[in-house]
């Protein structure tokens, strides 16, 4: 397979109509007459408008976010129809977005914060694990902080320093924060209403380099669950794990290694914290061969957790030592090196056939 | 500029290094501070200033002030008293415990009983407090039972009382951070219309920070969402002039309440050992908020007279006839004199005070020592509001673990 192949990157092999496959295998279902095509951008916007319907108590806050509907429109006329006092533009600081957020879910609201950039979140990073994540606990449940902090996530569009990373490990190993990434328009449009109707602070990644891509959406659907991961791909040489962005470029992966005659099973794992590691334990202990797919930089990452979870559940069924591909050790790299820095289809490819080999 | 001189000599030392304003400057621009003004300014931070609210000297005499007034009962001062007297014997007792080696550490109030039962007591029962971590006083205030401050030093829980129950959030360790939330609860306040003069219901939040704090990122983002979203916010700040080690000359060049000017709303610098001026500056605030012309600074210019906490040793780091000095303005005493000269209050009250404050002594004792320690279940206990399966399954393989050294008859 290696022979034939050309060096191909992710968005390259992109093409519509892959999403609807992926909802083909979850669990979406119900009455037609629903169903529209959407991009994970539209989907995040309908879902965020579903839920201020469903609840007053929903605010969102973030810079940027009203007139201009964020950055990247997510929230696009969501304050021409909820009003200002419900769509709020704020001042530029994140720890004034995150800080006062946690107030208001004090009082009974339910804040939705975007962040710009994921680069952007660290000046919020105290309010986050120093209080949004402990007051639960620390008041034994009698404060409910129902905070969704909303995060652009990931590499791949050519941004400046700052707006491309993935700092969602850092979230995953504090206690009391729930941690998701959604891969594609349905999930988006399910998990962030999930995520706001949740009573637990939620750190919500948006792999903003896929927000563009489509997808058939039934709003009529039964939604699958928020922590749980989902197989995308049933397969039966080796196990391929993955969320947010890299759900793209594993669905592919897995396709043109299904033309090399390699049939691999797709697992989006959705919820980082907490991780719903059941469906890979049965996975693997078919399969007898994990990869484990994330742009993060994988030392002590999710990527480092899920493969030392495997080793332990299901040391007597691993045929090949799990592998990861991830972002390097490194700073994120310029624009013109991130595609040497991003895992891309050759990279979960070649790792699929180094575990083949084993 | 790297010089030895340059770090220990005072900027600017004299006026000759201050140059002279140019000629060119925009009159938009504020003119640099004469010398005499900066020195001026320092000054203001450590005794005072002329702008401090004063309504009860330490002498123990009332004074009079054109803006804030006091109308209180014989019964008000006296029950003002109480509750410095019984706050400070409380916080005593809770030193002495840590001292004994029952506390794992204690954050003494003394000195500052003035100005936390001069702000507690001007709240409304609606009103929402956020303190720091040294506010036993303002906890007094709502009705928290010193018992229930005991298992956050101790180490038994991080505080028992429920905070929208008792309307006093839970003390919040990281400096500044709650400046922030109480901010954001303030904002939700106005959101659910309770602010405004039609209004029965109207309703303010205070929030408790130190001079320390100040310098936060998190406490100037506050003053801004406070100041934009026109929130219902006291930010109250008791300067006692100390953050641990570093006096105010390391947070500020100019008095902390002049920097509300900065974000666009009012701020008072208020004798903060004087628990009537306290009261009256602190009511007029919350009542600003409350009818919808909050935020509000204010400064409660006092003295920490203990350690900052009881880890730390301030004979390493200021001078004793500090400490002679504020204890001159002692704010209980001066209640105390007022009160015998007034004739507001006979031997048999403070009498019947000091009593009191010796059961209250007594009784905190007794209960620290009989705390339980919880059980291992509360590690994993209320982490989350809903479940997180993979914690649950270590919870349960812990206690699992911990129930075979029950069954074997050893202790764990």
């Amino acid at each position: 397979m290696a022979e034939t192949r050309s060096r191909t990157t992710a968005q390259g092999t992109d093409t519509a109509g892959d999403g609807s496959t992926r909802q083909a295998a979850g669990a979406a279902g119900g009455p037609a007459g629903t169903t529209q095509k959407v991009t994970i951008a539209k989907a995040l916007n309908l879902g965020l408008r579903a839920a201020m319907e469903r609840d007053p108590k929903v605010v969102l806050l973030g810079e940027d976010i009203g007139k201009l509907g964020g950055v990247f429109r997510i929230t696009d006329g969501l304050q021409k129809d909820f009003g200002e006092q419900r769509v709020m533009d704020t001042p530029l600081a994140e720890s004034g977005i995150i800080g006062t957020a946690i107030g208001l879910a004090i009082r009974g609201y339910r804040p939705v914060c975007e962040i710009q950039f994921d680069g952007f979140i660290f000046p919020g990073f105290d309010q986050i694990v120093s209080q949004l994540a402990k007051l639960h606990f620390r008041t034994q449940g009698r404060i409910k902080v129902p905070v969704v902090i909303r995060v652009p996530f990931g590499g791949g569009i050519g941004a400046v320093e700052h707006h491309s990373e993935s700092p969602e490990s850092y979230f995953a190993h504090t206690a009391g924060l729930k941690v998701v990434a959604c891969g594609d328009p349905v999930d988006a449009y399910w998990m962030i209403q999930q995520a706001i109707a949740s009573d637990d602070p939620v750190l919500f990644f948006e792999p903003k380099r896929r927000y563009q891509e489509k997808a058939e959406l039934d709003t009529s659907a039964t939604p699958f669950p928020l922590h749980a991961s989902r197989v995308l791909q049933q397969g039966s040489d080796a196990t391929v794990v993955c969320y947010g962005p890299m759900v793209r470029t594993c669905t592919d992966a897995v396709r043109v290694a299904a033309e090399d005659g390699h049939r691999l099973e797709l697992i989006d794992l959705r919820s980082l914290s907490p991780l719903d590691l059941a469906p890979v334990f049965e996975s693997v202990r078919r399969t007898g061969r994990l990869i484990v797919v994330s742009e993060a930089p994988g030392e002590s990452s999710i990527a480092a957790e899920i493969a030392a979870q495997v080793q332990q559940e299901c040391f007597y069924s691993l045929e090949a030592p799990v592998l990861r591909v991830t972002g390097f050790d490194t700073p994120y790299p310029p624009a013109k090196l991130e595609e040497e820095f991003l895992p891309d289809l050759d990279r979960v490819l070649d790792a699929v056939e180094r575990s083949l080999r084993w | 500029m790297s010089s030895p001189e340059y770090w220990t000599k005072p900027w600017p030392s004299s006026s000759a290094d201050i140059p002279p304003p140019s000629e060119s400057a925009p009159a938009a621009v504020a003119a640099r501070p004469t010398a005499e003004q900066v020195i001026a300014g320092l000054r203001a931070t450590s005794e005072g200033g002329p702008d401090l609210v004063q309504l009860l000297t330490p002498e123990g005499e009332r004074v009079a002030h054109p803006h804030f007034d006091l109308d209180i009962t014989p019964e008000g001062l006296r029950d003002l008293y109480r509750d410095m007297v019984l706050v400070r014997r409380a916080d005593r007792e809770c030193n002495a415990l840590q001292r004994q080696g029952q506390l794992g550490i204690w954050v003494p109030l003394l000195g500052q009983e003035a100005a936390q039962i001069g702000a507690g007591r001007a709240m409304r029962p609606t009103d929402m407090a956020f303190p720091s971590y040294r506010e036993h006083g303002v906890a007094w205030c709502r009705g928290i039972d010193p018992t229930e401050l005991l298992g956050i030093f101790r180490g038994t829980d991080h505080g028992t009382w429920d905070p929208l129950e008792k309307r006093f959030h839970p003390y919040t360790i990281v400096i500044g951070n709650q400046v922030l939330n109480a901010t954001g609860y303030a904002m939700g306040q106005r959101l659910d219309g309770k602010v405004g003069d039609d209004h029965q219901d109207d309703e303010a939040t205070i929030v408790f920070f130190g001079d320390g704090a100040t310098s936060q990122g998190d406490v100037n983002e506050a003053f801004v969402w406070g100041a934009v979203y026109d929130a219902p916010v006291v930010f109250f700040c008791q300067n006692n002039q100390w953050a641990i080690s570093e006096p105010m000359e390391r947070q500020s060049r100019i008095p902390l309440y002049q920097r509300a000017n900065g974000f666009g709303f009012p701020g008072i610098r208020v004798d903060g050992n004087d628990v009537l001026a306290t009261l009256a500056v602190t009511r007029w605030a919350l009542e600003e908020c409350r009818s919808g012309n909050g935020p509000v600074l204010i400064e409660a210019f006092t003295y920490r007279m203990d350690a900052h906490t009881t880890s730390d040793d301030p004979t390493r780091y200021r001078l004793s006839d500090e400490l002679e000095a504020w204890k001159l303005k002692d704010p209980i005493e001066r209640v105390r004199v007022h009160l015998v000269r007034g004739q507001f209050a006979d031997a048999d009250f403070f009498a019947h005070v000091d009593a009191e404050s010796d059961a209250l002594a007594e009784r905190l004792r007794a209960y620290c020592v009989d705390m339980p320690t919880p059980p291992a279940e509360r590690i994993f206990s209320n982490v989350y509001a809903e479940s997180s399966p993979p914690l649950d399954r270590q919870r349960d393989e812990f206690l699992t673990y911990l129930a075979d050294f029950d069954h074997s008859g050893g202790a764990h």
